[in-house]
C-alpha cells in the first residue's frame, strides 16, 4: 500500500469540516499528553515510534480500517518510518509533512467580514497553537495585528490581494509566541506600534500606542481606535476597528479571560484586569464583534473555522465576565492557574529584542499550547 | 566520561539516532556503557524514554556545543543474583556514618559514566572491572563501604577485597538506586 504525504493545510480542512479522522501519534507520551492535533471527530492512538522498531504488529488492532489514518511525529522522520511499516503490513496511511513543527506554524486565513467602505478584515487562525492574528485591508493598504513569526504568510497574502502593509500592531507584549511584527514592519517599511507600558525594555524603535490613538488605514477612514485595557499585561490594549470589531488581544477570549501572571505577579494586576473587563468593556457597544488573540478549545471555533462572537453574547455567556464577587474573581485569576506557556520568559525577551534565537530555537520555544487564559 | 562503545549519530535526524542505538545496544555486553553522540535536539527525550521502556539505564547527557552525548548502560540481570558477602549496611546507616564524619572510605564500583552523572560526595570511584588492578589504592586498615546501583556489583567487590585480606569491608544495600542522601555529579 502507498504511503501518502499530507500537509498541515489538508489537516486544517479536516479540523474545520469536523471530519472523522484517525491520528496515530508516535511522539513521546509526555509530548502527546501536553499537546496534539485537536479535532472534534478525531480519534487518537499514541505510542512512541521507538516502541515499534521491531514492527507494528502490536498495534495493528488499534488502527481502524474504516477511517483515514495519519501518522504524526515531531518533525516527520519517525512518522514516515512508521507509515512505511504500516504500509508493508497492508494498510493505506498518510504521514504529516513537517510533523508537529509544521502543524504549529500553519496559518489559515479566514475572511471575517466587510468593513463599511468595502474593505475587509481577515483572521489568521493558527490551529496548532491557538493563536489568532489579523489583517485589516482598506483601499490597497493593510494593517497587521498580533502577527506570528511566520512573516511571509502575511506578506504573501497582502501581495496576493494587492495591498501594501502600512501599519503593524501588537496589542501587548506576547509571552506565548514570538511576534513577527517588528520583522514585517522592517521588511515592508511599515510603522510598528506597541503599547509603551509593555515596551519599557525593548531594544528597538516603535511608535507608542496610547489610549485614544487613532490610526487610519487606506484613503477612506478605517479607524483603528486604541483602548487601554491593562490586566493580562500592564500595557495591554484593545482595538476597535471600523466601529464594528473589538480586537481584544489577550484580555478577553470567547470562553475565557486573560491570565494576569505571565509578565509579573498576578496579584498586582488583578484590579486592572477586573477594571478592564467589568468597567471599560461594559461601556462599549454590545454589537461589537470580539476578535481575540487566542482560542483555547475547539468549541470556540465557529462553523467556518473563525473565532468571533458579539460582545453582548460574551457578557451573557463568558464565565469570566460574570463573577459578581471581586474576591472570587481574584481567586480565579491568581490561584490554580494552568502551567505557563513553554519558554515564556525567553519568548518575552525575544519579543523585546533582548535575545535573538535562531529559527530552530524559536520553533522549539513555541512548542505546545498557548496557555494564556484562565477559565 | 568513559564508555565501552561510542556511537556517532551526529547529523542524523529522528528516528535514526534511536534506530542506530538500538542496533549497537543489541551487540553490547550487559552492564557495558554506550556513548551516543547526536546533534538532533529531540534525541535526549527520546533516548531517555526509550531506555526506560526497554529497561536499559539512562545515565545522563552532556552537551558540548552542538553535540549531545548520551550515556546508556545496557541492562543486566544483576537484580536476580544472590548476594554472598556477610557484612552489609543499609543506605540510611551509611548516611549516618557519613554525617558523623568518621574516617571511612566509600568505594563506588559502578562504571565511570554512572559515577560521573550521580554519586555520593567524596567517594572513591573504581569500576568493578578495574578493582583487581587498582587494589593498591585502598588501605587494608580503614573501614571500606562499597556501593553500586543495586548492591550486587558491590557484593562481588566486597568478596574480592575480603579474599585479598581486607577485613573491614561492608556492602551497602540497596545502593545508589534508592539513595536519598546527598549526591553530586562531575
Amino acid at each position: 500500500m502507498a504511503v501518502k504525504p499530507m500537509t498541515s493545510k489538508e489537516v486544517a480542512k479536516k479540523v474545520m469540516n469536523k471530519e472523522p479522522f484517525f491520528i496515530l501519534d508516535v511522539r513521546n507520551e509526555g509530548d502527546f499528553a501536553d499537546w496534539k492535533i485537536e479535532g472534534e471527530n478525531f480519534d487518537y492512538f499514541n505510542i512512541p515510534y521507538f516502541e515499534l522498531l521491531d514492527g507494528v504488529e502490536v498495534i495493528m488492532d488499534k488502527i481502524p480500517t474504516d477511517k483515514e489514518v495519519l501518522v504524526v511525529c515531531a518533525k516527520e522522520g519517525s512518522s514516515v518510518m512508521i507509515a512505511e511499516f504500516l504500509s508493508e503490513a497492508g494498510l493505506s496511511v498518510s504521514y504529516l509533512v513537517g510533523g508537529m513543527k509544521a502543524w504549529s506554524e500553519h496559518l489559515e486565513p479566514i475572511n471575517i467580514g466587510n468593513l463599511k467602505d468595502g474593505g475587509e478584515i481577515y483572521q489568521f487562525v493558527r490551529l496548532g497553537k491557538g493563536c489568532l492574528s489579523y489583517m485589516v485591508v482598506s483601499n490597497g493598504e493593510a494593517a497587521i495585528i498580533d502577527s506570528t513569526r511566520m512573516t511571509n504568510v502575511y506578506i504573501d497574502f497582502a501581495n496576493s490581494i494587492n495591498a501594501k502593509i502600512t501599519h503593524v500592531f501588537d496589542t501587548h507584549l506576547h509571552a506565548d509566541h514570538i511576534s513577527g511584527g517588528r520583522v514585517i514592519a522592517e521588511m515592508t517599511h511599515a510603522t510598528y506600534w506597541l503599547p509603551p507600558k509593555d515596551a519599557a525594555e525593548v531594544t528597538f524603535e516603535y511608535r507608542a500606542l496610547e489610549d485614544g490613538t487613532e490610526v487610519t488605514i487606506g484613503t477612506t477612514a478605517i479607524n483603528i481606535h486604541a483602548l487601554y485595557s491593562p490586566g493580562h499585561t500592564i500595557g495591554s490594549t484593545t482595538f476597535v476597528v471600523d466601529d464594528q470589531y473589538l480586537l481584544s488581544g489577550d484580555t478577553l477570549f470567547i470562553d475565557s479571560i486573560g491570565r494576569p501572571d505571565l509578565a509579573g505577579l498576578a496579584e498586582d494586576w488583578v484590579a486592572d484586569l477586573r477594571e478592564s473587563l467589568y468597567k471599560r468593556y461594559r461601556e462599549l457597544s454590545e454589537e461589537l464583534v470580539v476578535l481575540p488573540a487566542h482560542f483555547m478549545i475547539l468549541e470556540e471555533l465557529n462553523e467556518d473555522g473563525s473565532v468571533a462572537e458579539k460582545l453582548g453574547t460574551l457578557f451573557a455567556k463568558n464565565h469570566g465576565l460574570n463573577i459578581e464577587d471581586e474576591e472570587v474573581f481574584r481567586k480565579l485569576v491568581t490561584e490554580n492557574l494552568p502551567p505557563q506557556p513553554n519558554a515564556y520568559q525567553e519568548i518575552r525577551e525575544t519579543n523585546m529584542g533582548k535575545i535573538n534565537p535562531d529559527e530552530e530555537k524559536q520553533r522549539e520555544m513555541e512548542i505546545g499550547p498557548n496557555r494564556c487564559a484562565v477559565r | 566520561m568513559k564508555a565501552n562503545v561510542i556511537l556517532d549519530a551526529k547529523g542524523l535526524a529522528c528516528p535514526m539516532p534511536i534506530v542506530k542505538t538500538k542496533k549497537v545496544m543489541n551487540e553490547l555486553e550487559p552492564g557495558h556503557v554506550i556513548e551516543v553522540q547526536a546533534t538532533d535536539k529531540g534525541s535526549k527525550a527520546d533516548i531517555k524514554a526509550w531506555a526506560e521502556s526497554t529497561g536499559h539505564q539512562y545515565l545522563g547527557t552532556l552537551e558540548e556545543g552542538e553535540v549531545l552525548k548520551h550515556y546508556l548502560r545496557k541492562s543486566s540481570n544483576e537484580e536476580k543474583e544472590e548476594r554472598k558477602h556477610p557484612h552489609v549496611i543499609s543506605n540510611e546507616e551509611l548516611e549516618k556514618r557519613l554525617e558523623s564524619n568518621d574516617n571511612i572510605v566509600v568505594l563506588d564500583v559502578r562504571e565511570s559514566a554512572e559515577y560521573g552523572f550521580n554519586h555520593i560526595p567524596s567517594t572513591l570511584s573504581i569500576p568493578l572491572g578495574e578493582l583487581e588492578a587498582r587494589m593498591d589504592e585502598l588501605n587494608k586498615d580503614t573501614e571500606i563501604f562499597i556501593v553500586c546501583r543495586t548492591g550486587n556489583r558491590s557484593d562481588l567487590a566486597a568478596q574480592k577485597l575480603t579474599e585479598k585480606g581486607f577485613t573491614t569491608v561492608f556492602n551497602v544495600v540497596p545502593g545508589m538506586m534508592y539513595w536519598t542522601g546527598k549526591t553530586t555529579s562531575i
